[in-house]
């Protein structure tokens, strides 16, 4: 393979000038950092509460949340950002008016954080069902004859163990966030994977421009990956094996 | 707001030909990758340090990048790589369609791997041993004893991921491939009628993949009736 690598092509100045190319990169890096942020609180939260919900006896809630995540998890994430920034504004007119007359770059960043965060809800939800089902069944007993009413079980006794096992999981969750994000780019939401591309286009330094996106890939999982070990650290429960093993 | 589904109606020539890509896209990524998969956990799993090093290596950074940002590097390398095999003196014409499929299948090997790389662990070692035992060398042991149970535990998993690649493929809209989204895409631009377009798309996958996820649990059920 013949290819002339340029790796002074990021201090060159882009087209609109005043901005270099690695400038372009840093700001595509901010988006995709605040959008995969506010929907990972939306997934947390969301997810939580849908992921319990299926764990309780009311029957129409199970369904309610099995639906949820069925919806979420049977349509491809693309559809589904399509389906948020095309589909639904017409579908509501006043959020179209709102749109037409504001920055496009706030419909493309409502859009992509309202689809990455509910379509993260329905995997969160799954890991939260999952690990409110795998304590044993004596606790939620135990609770019930302490003479705790259904609402404080959860709340003191199962929730409390089910989080802290469901960390792991959540970790590779928020690791695909971050992934995912990178679907924005195709409703024109400028992060990081979208300004590696476009610098390409530029430049024709995409090899230099996909590297660079790469390598800042890797340190962003690398550093979601580590901030959670901490996290499953600090809040680990002494004497259980799930909690860290102390 | 005046919805006009007919359209979908004229259009659906054009979008079985996208549907189709898309089913021929997932059925040789499934195949390509489940053997490469195969490959690479054995290479994982080696005594070689060298080799399972490499292997870990190339399965890590395809996990932690984006799958566009994936088919991105792949719709400008295969050209290149190509170009260094032949000694052509441009870079061939290769086509979206085409260097999709060769993305697709590398991309969805490093998953596959870490799938069968969990079902060759989940065999207990006195299989091999045994086939050891028996006078079976490596390959004969891999390929009649511990594959064949592998993947026979793996197979819900390995489904599940299936269905998750037939969902992915449709990223191949980034590079205009025309699969069954990027189809749909075209229509709805040309016709101005964004909405019923979608909204019918996401209708289709919904159906198929819930259908096909329901079809996964059943098996699962089966198989873990049987063990």
């Amino acid at each position: 393979m013949n290819y002339q690598w340029n790796w002074g092509v990021f201090l060159e100045e882009t087209p609109e000038g005043g901005v270099q190319y690695w400038e372009l990169i840093v700001s595509g890096l901010g988006w995709t950092l605040a959008v995969s942020a506010l929907s990972l609180l939306i997934a947390l939260g969301l997810g939580a509460v849908i992921g319990t919900l299926r764990t309780t006896d009311r029957r129409w809630l199970v369904r309610l949340g099995n639906g949820w995540v069925e919806l979420f998890r049977n349509i491809p994430l693309l559809v589904q950002m399509f389906l948020w920034y095309f589909v639904i504004p017409e579908l509501v007119p006043p959020l179209k008016r709102w749109i037409v007359a504001s920055d496009p770059v706030h419909a493309q960043f409502l859009s992509a954080v309202l689809c990455l965060g509910l379509f993260t809800s329905a995997r969160v939800a799954e890991q939260v069902r999952a690990g409110i089902q795998s304590l044993p069944r004596g606790q939620r007993h135990a609770a019930a004859a302490l003479g705790l009413t259904t609402a404080q079980a959860y709340r003191h006794v199962l929730l409390p163990m089910a989080f802290r096992i469901v960390i792991p999981p959540l970790t590779s969750e928020a690791m695909n966030l971050v992934k995912n994000s990178s679907i924005a780019l195709t409703i024109g939401l400028a992060e990081l994977t979208f300004r590696a591309r476009e610098m390409g286009e530029y430049t024709f330094s995409f090899f230099e421009a996909f590297t660079a996106a790469t390598i800042i890939y890797v340190v962003v999982a690398t550093t979601v990956n580590r901030v959670m070990a901490w996290v499953e650290r600090r809040v680990a429960v002494p004497g259980y094996i799930a909690g860290g093993g102390r | 707001m005046d919805l006009d589904f007919a359209v979908i109606g004229g259009a659906l020539p054009y979008l079985w030909k996208g549907f189709r890509y898309t089913l021929e896209l997932t059925v040789t990524a499934a195949a390509g990758g489940l053997v490469f998969g195969t490959l690479l956990a054995l290479a994982r799993l080696s005594s070689v340090r060298s080799l399972a090093l490499v292997a870990a290596g190339y399965v890590n950074l395809m996990r932690s990048i984006p799958l566009v940002l994936v088919i991105f590097w792949f719709f400008f390398l295969v050209p290149l790589i190509l170009q260094g095999l032949t000694g052509a003196e441009r870079p061939p014409q290769v086509g979206a369609e085409r260097t999709a499929i060769v993305t697709f299948i590398m991309f969805e090997a490093a998953f596959f791997c870490e799938i069968m790389r969990a079902g060759i662990q989940s065999i207990p070692r006195g299989q091999l041993h045994s086939a050891n035992a028996l006078g079976l060398s490596y390959g004969q042991a891999m390929r009649l004893v511990i594959l064949p149970q592998a993947f026979r535990n793996m197979l819900p998993i390995l489904l599940t991921q299936v269905i998750v690649l037939f969902q992915d493929t449709s990223l191949v809209y980034v590079i205009s491939a025309t699969d069954f989204v990027g189809a749909a895409a075209k229509v709805a631009q040309r016709d101005s009628r964004l909405v019923e377009m979608y909204l019918f798309v996401a209708a289709v996958y919904f159906v198929l993949c819930y259908a096909l996820s329901s079809l996964v649990r059943r098996l699962q059920q089966r198989v873990a009736v049987i063990r």
